[in-house]
């Protein structure tokens, strides 16, 4: 029975300080909401490395970078050339950069999930006073949020960069808005498909491939049946093809609604009606995405 | 003797005829024990319910019928609250190894709603109370089981609960560390005055370690008592001598002598080293250790040594051990 105020530090430990013996804590508690910031906050840093080792640093600030310079080209040919417009819009520009959102997609949100269940920390989560739901929540949130950095910083880019370029205001502002409500569709979108996927394949790799695969198998099969069907003139089936993978959904919802030119073949862009079908499965997949994490979680508990 | 109820006017954990029943098995079965401030053990063999109980405790898991308090809040309601005052520590490894002691403590102690600044705080305190030092800066992936086990009880101290549930915290470690971490849970009721609840297989281990002990096998609670109890009822002495001129067979002569005097001596138990030459009674008291070292010094002989045999705890529950079936039969029968 150890009375003594000694910490256990027997021998060879001339660093030791002044032992000041076991301080209870009188202070604030701040509860489940502030736990969920905290770890909403921690996820949303460490998806671009901040808080973890320089090694896991230098991809995502690196997939950052790459989506950012495309438009801080744009924009010096802009002003440059003294051009009456952007050489590309607001709402394309997340569609043509898509490789770097699925990249950016597959390699961080298995480093979001997939750790805490790999290396079992998610018990010790769920000891404390949050539940399944803030645990979800904030890691959806923190997801989404960093991928909406990486998708609307170089809209921003263009933005001021436009403005500089002394283009019409009104005209660069809606189309700013426009692009910014779409990738903030996309970055939910995304974020809800990349965790999901990253919750049930906790191993090491499989869930980076997994995600990929979900991301870009998806858009490969669905633009070569909409080739085939414009090829075969069957135009009416292209939008409808468009709903099978989440860049295309993406596509057609702010082709439909967002003033966007669809980058379907031939350009076709879906009518009102199929519009609203797009927007619908859009919010129910995000939905659906939590409703799945949600499952995941409660089963892991302790 | 058998104290069911609350031994002190504190209880700490209470539970009432609790059940857990999976579809197949029946984890808990109509368990009711009361746990006091200290340092308890709760031991039983691998599917005991140990794991289940602790779930139930922090909340997490409905328990099928009857009811649970820890720290006097009911486990099915006020389950956050409970999180909140009280620090698990998983059995399992749990530590994510690219990043550091103090990072990933400071991250535990925010999710149990420390403002950042008292978390930085308390995170070097606890790593110093559970010994690390220098090497709290160095990412968690090159430290040594010891080690990880001290970063797994200090994430469960961090947040300076009123009640630790320490889930199997030897397990892993060599005997130094065992004996360390031993001391270290002592230590967390002693100076840091926080009760402990610590679940082992062992239950020698616990003997030293806890002021109470709860026994549970197939879910049903098959003892609950203070420590000094459970030794009384359970201490076995084992005994060797050296072999003089005189008595060719010590070992022989002692038993004789025993014997003549009124002890029932038994002989070492098969398959312990030094069968045979080792003699096994039970101890009555300090008179018996006074009778051996008198017997032995009448006889001339070199007493080589005289120990408490700790029992394990599987003596407790297997029929297989024919020689104490008297014992354990005397020992089950305290928990019902």
């Amino acid at each position: 029975m150890a009375t003594e105020h000694s910490v256990a530090a027997p021998s060879g430990d001339q660093t030791r300080i002044h032992n000041i013996g076991y301080r209870t804590y009188d202070g604030p508690r701040l509860g489940r909401a502030y736990a969920r910031r905290s770890l909403y906050s921690q996820s949303l840093r460490g998806a671009y490395g901040l808080g973890r080792s320089v090694k896991s640093k230098v991809l995502p600030m690196l997939l950052f970078v790459v989506m950012c310079v495309p438009a801080a080209i744009m924009v010096a040919v802009a002003v440059a050339t003294k051009a009456k417009e952007l050489p590309l819009d607001y709402t394309r520009y997340a569609i043509v950069m898509q490789a770097v959102i699925s990249l950016y997609v597959a390699s961080q949100a298995p480093q979001s999930v997939s750790r805490d269940l790999r290396f079992k920390t998610v018990p010790l989560y769920f000891s404390r006073p949050i539940e399944t739901a803030d645990y979800v929540r904030a890691k959806f949130a923190a997801m989404a949020s960093a991928l909406f950095i990486l998708t609307a910083a170089p809209l921003l880019v263009l933005y001021v960069g436009a403005l500089l370029a002394k283009l019409d205001f009104a005209d660069q502002t809606k189309g700013f808005a426009q692009g910014v409500v779409s990738v903030a569709l996309l970055s939910l979108l995304f974020a809800g498909l990349g965790l999901v996927v990253a919750a049930i394949t906790p191993r090491r790799g499989f869930g980076i491939a997994a995600v990929i695969a979900v991301l870009t198998i998806s858009y490969g099969a669905v633009s070569t049946l909409q080739a085939i069907a414009e090829a075969q003139s069957s135009t009416g089936s292209i939008a409808w093809i468009g709903l099978f993978s989440p860049i295309t959904l993406i596509d057609g919802v702010q082709s439909a609604f967002l003033g966007a030119s669809s980058a379907f073949p031939g350009g076709v862009a879906p009518t009102n009606g199929e519009g609203v079908v797009y927007v619908l499965l859009t919010l129910g997949l995000i939905a659906a995405c939590y409703g799945l994490l949600m499952r995941r979680y409660r089963k892991v508990g302790l | 003797m058998v104290r069911v109820t609350t031994f002190e006017d504190v209880t700490v954990i209470a539970t009432e005829s609790l059940s857990k029943r999976y579809p197949r098995v029946t984890a808990l079965d109509r368990l009711s024990v009361d746990v006091g401030p200290g340092v308890t053990g709760l031991v039983g063999a691998n599917g005991a319910g140990k794991s289940t109980l602790i779930k139930i405790l922090l909340g997490l898991s409905p328990a099928t019928e009857g009811r649970a308090e820890v720290l006097g809040l009911d486990v099915a309601t006020k389950g956050a609250a409970i999180r909140e005052r009280v620090g698990y520590m998983p059995e399992h490894d749990c530590l994510p190894p690219d990043v550091s002691a103090t990072e990933f403590v400071v991250h535990m102690a925010r999710m149990s709603g420390l403002p950042p600044a008292a978390a930085r705080e308390r995170t070097a305190d606890t790593l110093r109370h559970v010994g690390l030092y220098e090497e709290r800066y160095r990412p968690i992936g090159g430290y040594s089981t010891g080690m990880k086990q001290r970063v797994k009880l200090a994430q469960a101290l961090v947040h300076d609960p009123q009640l630790v549930l320490l889930d199997e915290p030897t397990n892993g470690l060599d005997p130094v560390g065992r004996d360390e971490m031993l001391g270290l849970i002592r230590r967390i009721y002693t100076d840091f005055g926080i009760s402990v609840l610590v679940t082992s297989h062992l239950l020698g281990e616990l003997e030293r370690t806890c002021d109470h002990v709860v026994v549970v096998d197939g879910g049903k609670l098959l003892r609950s008592s203070s420590t000094t109890d459970f030794t009384q009822t359970t201490t076995t002495l084992a005994i060797e001598v050296t072999d003089t001129d005189e008595h060719p067979d010590g070992t022989r002569a002692v038993r004789e002598a025993l014997h003549a005097r009124g002890m029932d001596v038994l002989d070492s138990g098969g398959g312990l080293p030094g069968a045979g030459h080792v003699l096994l009674l039970t101890a009555q008291g300090e008179e018996t250790y006074d009778l051996v070292r008198d017997v032995v010094a009448d006889l001339g002989l070199g007493l080589v040594r005289m120990e408490q045999r700790r029992h394990h705890i599987s003596e407790v529950f297997t029929n297989s051990d024919e020689q104490r079936d008297a014992q354990r039969k005397e020992a089950v029968g305290h928990g019902n």
